[in-house]
């Protein structure tokens, strides 16, 4: 029924009432869906609007704080920084056009060496974790392709250069196993609570003290918070927080770098193998090196094919530390453990002659002096003095199912970490009845622990496996009296200013009761071998004016020449740094390592002239 | 109307002279509507004067300065249509009407493009664009014709002819392109239709019809290849739907809004307020004030706004019912129809609610042809009331 146009009266028919309020109903419904809504946007969820309010109106810039400096303990530089240039692509200034786009970035790609896709996945893991801002595409970049690119700007919209601090090293390959490198964070890194706060792109410590100590050479990236409008674009007095950065803090270390360099010279002429010199009181490290060694300035920029075969797939692996975790069998030069295992439990006395007549058969297997010499009746310090295999053949027999050589090692550190604060430091092996025994019960040897065993373990042959840093553990051990230290190249912590703000002095695993006489017989048979006519290492030692404690030692190894071993103990009778030295494939202990040793003493002692007290302690014996 | 009067002096000799305020017809419009009105569109000059003070560089007042003028003149506008009887509308329906299809037509020849779409004339002081009058022509010139052809064929015949009526100029302006005025012709054709009475059964068959071509449109036609809508389009009807997919297209305007609106909070950012300050919510002057009110003046601003339209509504449909005759009811209606469809699509847009459809908020968005029309529109009902009140005086004179 349709309306009338002179329709009159009351102005609405009851259909049309019904319709009006009908109509009003969907209003009231509609002003109500506003309403909730605009409740529900505003009051229940406004905080979280509000948050997202203020990330949207915000860009955070991180500027790059320089790592702390890394020193020797005498101040000399060791790690320093350089600034260097950046490239870097602002996403938001790219050209619109696709085409145009992928032109420039293919364009840069060519320049940086890179491909397109490598540059497009960068900008995407990047842009991802922090969007619209700048994406580095490479550091380190040359000054011509900065010029270049700065003449060519047009073709290059939205690409840009940035000062970046990089790692720089005055000293070349110095103290390289030690310093480790930089480099960018991982993804795996990224998730380890240790970087907690980091980004990707930003460079932590990859090896060495490098990445022990990153916590504290890292700094602080500064901060600017820029207030953006709709475009990215900085809004006029934008500025909201501005960090600076808070460069790392300064590392100061226990090396000495005349000491390491002298180390490093006297491995490089040698050929493959590691040193170690350790205060034995403290266990600061005051050198070490391993050899062959490589440039940490290599990992600054972009390793070419080239590079990595050399650093990655050599066989002399450049890249390992030996010192701390190069596994060798250590020869003669472990017989101090044996010497005073036997000691301590009984086993035998300082004075009592063992005869040697060159050679032992046990289980009709004989077990001989190397070089086949024979040396007739000799005592602990003569045994020591002359390396004689068979009085320590004789003394692992006597405790070869006793369990009293691998106590004693045990306890100076064979067959444990020894926790210096470099990574990468390893247990080695100690073999022991238990350990073989429990092999041949899976199958996975063809004998039980016998005899043998443990006359090979006396000489520092067999199973055993140790690296430089333990062995320098255990000379130190017996040095200071008993004290098994912890070593650390970490010495104290300074400011940018050289205020010590801490120092590290990590305590000593444990202190073993060492009966000083036995100490000092000990130590006499090892000075006698260093500086006695006779003496093992005489002929390199003899002349040297500092009183030393020395053992040699030659371990064969399976398909390779005899490694080189040295141990050293300065000055006697109460030292004050150890020296370990091994040359892999070096022949008699004396052949090479020993005179590797000597140079490191000459350098260390050159340095501290005090020299030793009254007349040269060179008493032959 | 004219008339009663005259009656009226003649049955009561000893009337003293009407007063100013009679002779300017003040008591007998409905205040509240004017004044509800006046509050919307001084709280949209407050609201430009505080957040486009940097839009345009050198004249920190050029939206308000324009925008007060636009009330000034709408407001002169609404007096000037309450003093005229609406009912002689009827008799020009078909001038109306056919200004209505030329005006809008001539868009075409002598419009200038803005963004893609040609909608308005440049005049030499501002620019006018004839679909925003359209709202209110279509009104007045519909509901004439729906009077008059009360009588004329069947039922379905004169349901056909509505629509055909309707949706002539609603094709027009959709060929603008502008999607967001043509779907208020919609709305006002099928008001007009509803007040006039047409069956609820023609209702459901237009709804289902309805439906089938948002489908066609939306879904079919892009699938065999001949698009009906611009791309643009189909992305801001549909973006509404899915916003946080692509924060960087046409999401990005509706999520901008809601974040916008969202931090405002209870009481709002004032002018700490930074998504609508700093360019992150697009046209914000115009179709996302909206959001403007929601982040500087939190939800009590933006309460009160929606309260001022909701209040501004129950007069309009107040209206409806008083009115003194049928076309009255329907030209309320389509008004008030209008009016609500208008601030529902466009408040729900800025909420993220209703698709992207470039509606202005009536009375708040910035722009001459919809402040002055709007205000144009409640004249029409401020001269519905007046003959309705003046009607009765006559009655209860009797």
């Amino acid at each position: 029924m349709y309306l009338r146009s002179d329709e009159r009266g009351p102005a609405v028919s009851n259909r049309l009432a019904l319709r009006i309020a009908l109509f009003g109903g969907i209003a009231v419904v509609l002003f109500a869906i506003l309403f909730f809504r605009l409740w529900r946007l505003q009051v229940l969820d406004g905080e979280q609007y509000l948050a997202e309010a203020k990330n949207n109106r915000t860009r955070e810039y991180r500027v790059s704080a320089p790592r702390g400096e890394i020193l020797d303990r005498n101040g000399e530089l060791l790690v320093g920084n350089r600034t260097s240039l950046a490239l870097q692509v602002n996403p938001r200034k790219l050209p619109e056009d696709r085409a145009e786009r992928r032109a420039e970035l293919s364009r840069l790609a060519g320049l940086t060496h890179s491909t397109l896709r490598r540059v497009r996945r960068t900008m995407h893991e990047e842009l991802k974790l922090a969007p619209a801002a700048p994406v580095t595409l490479r550091r380190d970049v040359g000054r011509f392709l900065v010029y270049y690119l700065q003449e060519n700007q047009d073709r290059f919209p939205g690409v840009e250069v940035q000062r970046v601090f990089v790692r720089d090293y005055p000293n070349a390959t110095l103290a390289a196993h030690i310093l480790g490198n930089v480099g960018e964070i991982s993804p795996e890194e990224l998730k380890d609570p240790r970087y907690k706060g980091l980004q990707p792109g930003d460079e932590v410590g990859q090896d060495g003290v490098e990445d022990t100590y990153d916590s504290i050479l890292r700094g602080d990236p500064g901060l600017t918070r820029i207030q953006v409008d709709a475009l990215g674009q900085p809004t006029p007095n934008g500025r909201l927080v501005s960090k600076p950065p808070a460069p790392g803090e300064s590392l100061r270390l226990s090396i000495d770098a005349e000491v390491q360099a002298a180390g490093e010279a006297a491995l490089a002429e040698r050929g493959q193998g590691a040193f170690v010199t350790m205060d034995v009181n403290t266990g600061e490290i005051i050198g070490l090196g391993s050899s062959p060694t490589f440039e940490p300035e290599l990992f600054t920029r972009p390793l070419t094919q080239k590079q990595v075969d050399d650093t990655y797939r050599n066989p002399a692996a450049p890249l390992a530390n030996r010192a701390i975790s190069g596994l060798y069998p250590t020869g003669s030069t472990f017989k101090i453990v044996p010497a005073l295992a036997a000691l301590e439990n009984d086993v035998i006395t300082p004075s009592e002659p063992i005869y040697d007549s060159g050679s032992i058969t046990v289980g009709g297997q004989p077990f001989q002096n190397a070089g086949g010499e024979a040396y007739g009746s000799v005592s602990m310090a003569r045994a020591l003095q002359v390396s004689s295999d068979v009085y320590f053949y004789t003394l692992g027999l006597e405790m070869w199912d006793t369990g009293d050589l691998q106590r004693t090692a045990h306890m100076l550190g064979f067959g444990q970490t020894p926790g210096i604060d470099l990574p990468g430091d390893t247990e080695g092996l100690l073999p022991s009845r238990r350990w073989r025994n429990q092999l041949f019960e899976e199958g996975k040897t063809d004998r039980p622990w016998s005899a043998g065993d443990n006359i090979q373990l006396a000489t520092g042959q067999g199973d055993l496996q140790a690296s430089p840093l333990q062995m320098a553990i255990a000379y130190a051990a017996l040095g200071n009296g008993g004290t098994v230290v912890t070593p650390h190249v970490g010495k104290e912590v300074t400011d940018a200013q050289g205020r010590v703000l801490r120092e590290f002095a990590p305590p000593p695993r444990r202190r073993i009761p060492i009966d000083p006489e036995y100490r000092s017989v000990i130590l006499d048979g090892l000075h006698d071998a260093a500086q006695a006519p006779g003496g093992t290492s005489y002929e390199v030692f003899g002349g040297f004016p500092v009183p030393v404690a020395g053992k040699t030692g030659t371990a064969q190894r399976v398909g390779q020449a005899d490694q080189s071993w040295y141990l050293v103990l300065a000055p006697y009778p109460d030292p004050k740094i150890v020296t370990a030295v091994t040359i892999e494939e070096g022949g008699f202990g004396a052949e090479s390592a020993a005179p590797a040793a000597l140079d490191i003493l000459e350098a260390y002692f050159n340095k501290h002239t005090t020299g030793p007290a009254g007349p040269n302690g060179g008493s032959p014996g | 109307m004219y008339a009663t009067r005259a009656r009226q002096a003649k049955l009561e000799p000893f009337a003293v002279r009407p007063g100013i305020a009679e002779r300017l017809g003040l008591p007998y419009m409905d205040g509240p509507l004017a004044l509800f009105a006046g509050a919307l569109a001084a709280f949209s000059v407050f609201t430009l004067s505080q957040s486009t003070l940097h839009d345009v560089p050198g004249s920190p007042n050029y939206f308000v300065d324009r925008q007060a003028v636009y009330s000034v003149l709408g407001i002169a506008g609404m007096y000037l249509l309450a003093r005229i009887d609406y009912s002689r509308f009827r008799e020009l329906r078909v001038g109306i009407y056919t200004f209505l299809c030329v005006s809008i037509s001539l868009v075409f020849v002598f419009g200038f493009a803005a963004r893609g779409s040609r909608r308005a004339f440049d005049l030499p002081f501002f620019s006018f664009q004839p679909s925003e009058l359209g709202k209110l022509l279509l009104v007045l010139a519909l509901a004439g014709f729906v009077i008059d052809g009360a009588r004329n064929g069947s039922d379905r015949q004169r349901t056909v002819r509505y629509l055909c009526l309707g949706l002539a100029p609603a094709a027009l302006v959709f060929l603008q392109p502008d999607l967001g005025t043509s779907l208020v012709y919609g709305a006002i054709t099928l008001a007009v239709m509803y007040v006039g009475g047409v069956p609820w059964t023609h209702f459901a068959v237009i709804g289902a019809a309805i439906v089938a071509m948002a489908a066609f449109v939306l879904a079919v036609a892009p699938a065999i290849g001949t698009p009906l809508l611009k791309d643009y389009q189909t992305e801001r009807l549909t973006s509404f739907l899915h916003p946080s997919e692509d924060p960087s297209d046409a999401g990005y305007q509706q999520n901008q809004a809601k974040t916008a609106i969202g931090s405002g909070e209870t009481t709002g950012r004032g002018d700490r307020a930074t998504q609508t300050r700093l360019d992150f919510v697009p046209e914000r002057h115009t179709d996302f004030i909206f959001a403007v009110i929601g982040e500087r003046y939190g939800f009590l601003g933006a309460a009160f706004v929606l309260s001022l339209y909701a209040l501004l509504f129950w007069r309009a449909l107040r209206i409806v019912t008083l009115s003194k005759n049928s076309y009255g009811t329907l030209v309320a209606g389509g008004i008030a129809v209008s009016l609500l469809f208008q601030v529902f699509v466009n408040v729900g847009m800025n909420l993220g609610i209703m698709p992207i459809t470039g509606i202005p908020l009536p009375l708040m968005s910035y722009g001459g042809s919809s402040v002055i029309a709007t205000f144009l529109a409640i004249g029409v009902l401020e001269s519905i009331h007046i003959q309705a009140r003046l009607s009765q005086r006559g009655r209860f004179a009797w």
